[in-house]
């Protein structure tokens, strides 16, 4: 395969299927302190027993009460009227508020206002909340919320991207992004070409839906126990709505039953509401949504609808190219801006656009504020130009890949975004051809194209796909974390840190991180709850930068006391920094030798203060929004997927054989976990694009609104072959902690290789000379109509 | 007649329920009442098995043997638990020392966020009580009904795949003897009966109990595994009066053969009759496997598919094409129909108050006979069809008459309000030799036999279409067949 720059092969370490050994293997040749250690999830020994607790399995409090809220029966109308008598009768009911009972502020937007904690005189989606109440039991609060007389008087209600386009609708003013002159460099190319694709949503399915317990305090405050990824911002939210300070109010998270973006705003509003009604009723309120209840009334991926004109010359290399990204951010900004100018960030994904016009407009409609999803808009962005390289590559008759090779960003120029950020370390061409060849891409192209010719009904296809993305959040300020750790005087470890627990193993690799400074035993470093009483001021753990951030943050903490200690032996004995020394549980000083424990005790006794915060913000990031121009991403974390689907032409139905996958985690601090991100995300990403369907009807109503009816993958949509590998000896250039890459966001997008091979097969109906338009996600409706339409169009 | 209250086995104690409300899940019953936290609330609608349990029960043939099932706490009401073994999560780990199904997951990095976790704990346990070196097939088909939105599900199949061959007896394994003592006992109690909130559940153990119950209480609400009807409770918040459960009907829990018949009866799970069923009619064995999960097939019932008359119950369409009959029960007197004339209308059937089913005869195959079946979902597994199509074909033996259709009968599920005969298309089909102008013909034809609607499975247009081209796919199936041309031409076969 040809390709625009030299190209060598990487070091991988194959961690498939077969690959338990490899990971075993590692226990050898790592320290003590454990980082690049496949070590288990810190609580899987009580997760496996049942014993792990979440928000719900709390015991109850005395005096428990539970929340329900009342919600919207249409998309748009004003309130006229509310009876709420009923509601109040309802058996088991102790209190019942609107509105007008929200003490402090009624808003709680989260970073632009629109967000009313109780509807305010109208409604602007169904489902949205409009009164609460609290009843001794879950289930007489729920009976209790359906009893009440609204009258409403219904609004237009916009219910399409294209209609909030047509009325320039928008929750938040449009945005462009330059590079050149695009029309120019299109209207010059060679070839030009022009397209469009609808990008569907996505909910989240967490398994734990959302909860939150407020307990009163006894000096008029709060304490908050929530299934949270921003409990800072649940402590900000819950003072304002009750107009106290943040210091009254206290937030616990010990972990989430998932979140990818779910928790980080979505999770508040339940929080809020448990707190109110704990305010009015002196009582523990526990708010925990029922699953239809969550689908209906927290945001989801932002559905987009994408286009794109193209100009390129006779080889498939981009010239020019103008994209206009249009999300559905329902009814309210929430994160909807940041969302969007990611998608606008990513709408390069692996390529050198040359000039380029990237537009994103940020529709309002009558839906749930759609909100951040793994990604963060950043695989909305990459849709539409991974749809552009499969075009071109039919137009002028190449296989994909050589389309993708060919466009990929340089090394030494052919280097820099449509935002100007220069794109360095960038080692993705090698990663691919590493890759194609470990997968065997063009043997196996080979056979599918003779498997084509002779099954009539059944057909495969293959794509390989990168992903180029940028870590850091765009908001600057949100770069920053803080940490905490304790040494008791037994030599155990205690930590807290800004990032929150939700199965990503965070704790388990920051526990590694102080592990590694103080050369002891990661089982001697424990970790409580996020507590917003123990580190402040904390950004959500998002944008795959949990480890990164809070990582920095423990690691400059426990630095802190290690000088400490390294000061304090060198006064008591005499010796020189160079001859304090931290190795295996052990502190050796000069010729002695200490357990970690005892020289705790001796460092105690000798008043040293053994506890310290740690403090971090990212170097080098800024962007200038009005120029639409800087570095926005402290670097880029890479990957790759090769996909082989089969689909059956009669049907539309398909399935995933097999995908390989190579990712850049740069130095892995835990494999095992790096491993465990790549493949749930890849297969959340996935099913993205292929079975989960968010289905509204013409009302706005959400019709797939259960697991019955929105189908995440399943046990047997996993591929039968999945090999996952990391890249090996390619520390991140960039100093991160112990120069690992971040991962919890990136492997999403691999996911796109499976909606690319289903075009690949359906592609082979035309004999791979039309590229079939294919929406997402790609139900085995829409596959069969793409393969009538390529059909027709072979014909 | 006398009863006696709800007893079971929580685990390794008698429990006695006294003044339930047996609108109770089981579910809500170890969390609320038993603060028994470790099974999971994902969705309290038997979709995402986080609420995963086990159940031990005396095997029917076999008394003196335990038979270990899966089963979604959340739609399981709690008086079903009578007089069996209820095991959760929290039971297995011995002392310090997790359970072989809890220390793979941990090996192989199988937990994540952990909240789906004691569920694939529990649907391992399950399998392995019976299975100690599963294949990859039947860790997937023991676990599809477990969702994982974390792990992309490879780690642990792995954990699940993990022979427990040479793993040391377990806890249960230990108490074996005295468990199936102590539900021999249980068992023998009368009817058990529960109170509580006003509402009740009985649950008669004889044909003529169950037809008693429903004559002197006709608005009684019957139930078997609840899989359905509990999401009235969990979902619709409603509350259900009187509750009778079948489940304990020796005469209703049968499966007899006959030289020319099977017959089921009504309260037999899926997971009882699918072996019967598959070595008749492998495209039926084939599709119930993909019926709900595991946790459902080990509850869900034959009577409960069709006595609720869904039009998307996957069954009744199958049940149709075959020409199979149901005999009703009411008060004693009994009548046989064919399941074709059960259903009226949308969710209406001649059902009669205090009537019940009492048992499905499904016809033997005989020579020429070929039952062809396709499951149209969204999902492979656990999903609902958007269209299911069955179709029972009796082709002539003769080289000369190759393809030739005797006779033919076509029966969709998603394609109208009630399960229903493509009898236009039959017509066409029926007594010439299928070619593709003879399928062009009866994919026309089906058009006068049906309109369906579009909903959130799929739209009309694509039902309709699907519907006629799994003619054409019927078709070529056939041909390849007598061609002997060894083609694959359903993707589910690729595991």
């Amino acid at each position: 395969m040809r390709s625009l720059i030299d190209i060598k092969k990487l070091n991988v370490k194959a961690a498939n299927t077969n690959s338990q050994q490899s990971l075993e293997n590692e226990k050898n040749t790592i320290g003590l302190g454990g980082v690049g250690r496949s070590k288990k999830h810190e609580s899987a020994d009580k997760q496996v027993a049942g014993e792990a607790i979440y928000v719900d399995d709390r015991s109850p409090l005395r005096g428990e009460l539970y929340a329900a809220v009342g919600q919207s029966e249409h998309a748009h109308a004003n309130i006229v009227a509310m009876d709420l008598s009923k509601v109040k009768t309802a058996e088991g009911v102790l209190a019942v508020i609107t509105v007008e009972d929200v003490p402090g502020h009624t808003d709680i937007g989260p970073v632009f206002p629109g967000d009313p904690v109780l509807a305010l005189g109208k409604v602007e989606y169904i489902g949205q909340p409009i009164f609460a109440v609290a009843a001794s039991s879950y289930e007489l609060a729920r009976k209790a919320v359906k009893l009440a007389k609204i009258e409403y008087e219904e609004l237009e209600a916009v219910l399409t991207i294209k209609d909030a386009l047509a009325k320039q609708n928008f929750v938040r003013p449009p945005f462009t992004m330059k590079r050149g002159d695009s029309e120019k460099a299109i209207e010059g190319a060679e070839h030009q070409l022009s397209g469009s694709i609808v990008v569907g949503g996505q909910e989240h399915m967490y398994l734990e839906g959302q909860v939150s317990t407020a307990e009163p305090t006894e000096d008029g405050g709060m304490n908050i126990f929530t299934s949270s990824q921003h409990p800072s911002e649940v402590q900000k939210l819950v003072a304002e709505v009750l107009d106290i300070p943040l210091n009254k109010v206290l937030v616990d998270m010990r972990r989430m039953g998932g979140g990818f973006g779910g928790k980080e705003t979505q999770a508040a509003p339940w929080a809020c509401i448990a707190a109110l009604l704990a305010n009015i009723t002196k009582r523990p309120v526990k708010f925990k949504l029922s699953r239809v209840d969550d689908m209906v009334m927290t945001g989801k991926r932002h559905p987009f609808e994408n286009n794109y004109t193209v100009g390129f010359d006779s080889d498939g290399v981009i010239k020019g190219i103008k994209i206009e990204v249009n999300s559905n951010c329902g009814y309210s900004p929430d994160l909807s801006d940041a969302i969007t100018d990611r998608a606008m960030f990513h709408s390069d994904n692996a390529y050198y656009l040359d000039q380029a016009t990237v537009t994103g407009n940020r529709c309002k409609l009558n839906t749930v504020s759609h909100t951040a999803f793994r990604g963060f808009g950043g695989p909305q962005g990459m849709m539409t130009i991974e749809m552009v390289m499969d075009d071109i590559a039919r137009h002028i008759g190449k296989d994909p890949l050589e389309i993708r090779m060919l466009n990929l960003y340089g090394k030494e120029d052919r280097n820099v975004t449509h935002y100007h950020q220069k794109v360095e370390h960038n080692n993705l061409a090698e990663l691919i051809e590493t890759l194609a060849e470990s997968s065997d891409y063009q043997a196996r192209r080979q056979t599918i194209t003779e498997f084509n010719k002779s099954n009539a009904i059944l057909k495969k296809g293959i794509a390989l796909t990168p992903v180029k993305f940028g870590i850091s959040f765009t908001v600057q300020h949100l770069n920053q974390a803080g940490a905490l750790v304790h040494i008791y005087t037994d030599g155990t470890i205690h930590l807290n840190h800004g990032g929150t627990e939700m199965g990503q193993g965070l704790n388990t690799k920051i526990a590694q991180v102080v592990a590694e400074v103080f050369q002891v035993d990661v089982d001697t470093v424990a970790i409580s709850s996020a507590r917003t009483d123990k580190v402040p001021n904390t950004s959500p753990t998002a944008a795959s930068s949990g480890t990164d951030l809070n990582g920095k943050a423990a690691q400059a903490a426990a630095k802190t006391i290690k000088q400490r200690l390294i000061d304090f032996a060198c006064e008591k004995y005499q010796v020189r920094a160079d001859q304090v020394k931290f190795e295996n549980s052990h502190i050796i000083v000069g010729d002695q030798t200490f357990s970690f424990a005892e020289f705790s005790q001796i460092a105690y006794m000798g008043r040293v203060s053994l506890s310290s915060t740690g403090f971090y913000k990212t170097p080098k990031i800024h962007f200038d929004r009005a120029k639409g121009k800087g570095r926005p991403f402290f670097y880029f974390a890479t990957g790759a997927a090769v996909s082989e689907v089969i689909i059956d032409t009669l049907t539309g139905e398909y399935k995933t054989l097999r995908t390989d996958i190579l990712q850049d985690v740069g130095h892995s601090i835990n494999p095992a976990i790096d491993i465990g991100q790549i493949e749930g995300a890849f297969i959340q990403g996935m099913g993205w694009l292929t079975t989960e369907e968010l289905i509204w009807n013409e009302k706005g109503r959400l019709l797939s609104n259960n697991p019955a009816t929105y189908k995440i993958p399943a046990i047997n949509d996993a591929p039968a072959d999945f090999r996952v590998a990391l890249v090996t000896d390619a520390p991140n250039r960039e100093h991160t902690i112990y120069n690992s890459k971040a991962v919890g966001e990136p492997p999403f997008m691999l996911g796109m290789s499976v909606w690319s091979a289903l075009k690949d097969a359906i592609s082979s109906i035309s004999d791979y000379k039309q590229s079939p338009v294919l929406d997402t996600p790609a139900t085995p409706e829409r596959v069969l109509w793409a393969v009538e339409s390529m059909k027709a169009a072979s014909k | 007649m006398k009863n006696s209250t709800v007893s079971f086995l929580l685990n390794n104690d008698v429990v006695t329920l006294d003044n339930l409300d047996p609108n109770l899940t089981v579910l809500q019953y170890l969390r609320e009442i038993q603060f028994k936290t470790g099974s999971k609330e994902g969705c309290a609608s038997g979709d995402c098995g986080a609420c995963t349990v086990v159940v031990a029960d005396l095997e029917r043939n076999n008394p003196n043997r335990l038979h270990y099932k899966s089963i979604n706490a959340c739609i399981t009401f709690v008086g079903n638990l009578h007089a069996k073994q209820l095991i959760t999560v929290e039971h297995l780990k011995e002392g310090a020392k997790l359970h072989h199904a809890q220390q793979t997951i941990v090996d192989n990095h199988g937990s994540q966020c952990g909240f789906c976790t004691p569920g694939f704990v529990m649907s391992s346990f399950a399998l392995h009580k019976h299975n100690k070196a599963p294949t990859r097939a039947q860790v997937l088909e023991a676990l599809a009904g477990n969702l994982c939105r974390c792990t992309g599900y490879r780690s642990i199949i792995e954990a699940a795949i993990t022979s427990s061959e040479h793993i040391e007896e377990d806890a249960s394994a230990l108490h074996y003897q005295k468990t199936v003592a102590e539900l021999t006992t249980l068992k023998k109690l009368s009817s058990p009966i529960l109170s509580g909130n006003g509402h009740k559940y009985v649950a008669p153990k004889n044909i003529n109990e169950l037809a008693y119950e429903l004559v002197s209480e006709p608005k009684s609400t019957l139930v078997a595994g609840g899989t359905d009807l509990a999401l009235s409770v969990t979902q619709n918040l409603a509350t259900i009066n009187q509750l009778v459960y079948v489940g304990n009907v020796e005469e209703l829990t049968t499966i007899e053969e006959t030289a020319t018949e099977i017959i089921i009866g009504s309260a037999t799970s899926y997971s009882q009759f699918i072996e019967t069923l598959h070595h008749y009619y492998p495209d039926l064995g084939e599709m119930i496997e993909r019926i709900g999960s595991k946790q459902i097939r080990n509850t869900g019932t034959l009577g409960g598919n069709i006595g609720n008359a869904s039009p998307i119950g996957d069954m009744p369409p199958a049940l149709i094409a075959l020409g199979a009959s149901i005999t009703l029960h009411l008060n004693g007197v009994e009548r046989t129909i064919l399941v074709e004339d059960y259903f009226v209308d949308y969710k209406q059937t001649v059902l009669q108050a205090s009537e019940f089913i009492k048992s499905v005869q499904i016809p033997k195959p005989s020579n020429g006979q070929t039952l062809k079946i396709y499951k149209i979902s969204k999902r492979i597994d656990d999903d609902i069809s958007a269209v299911l199509a069955a179709f029972f074909i009796e082709i002539n033996n003769e080289p000369q008459e190759a393809l030739k259709v005797a006779n033919i009968r076509m029966a969709f599920g998603g394609m109208a309000g009630i399960p229903k005969r493509a009898k236009a298309t039959e017509n066409i089909i029926i007594g010439k030799v299928l070619t593709k102008e003879v399928v062009e013909q009866a994919k026309t034809a089906l058009i006068s036999d049906f309109q369906p609607m579009s909903d959130v499975r799929a739209s009309d247009k694509y039902r309709m279409t699907v519907a006629q081209n799994l003619i054409e796919k019927c078709y070529l199936e056939l041909k390849f067949a007598q061609e002997s041309n060894v083609i694959e031409t359903r993707v589910v076969n690729y595991a």
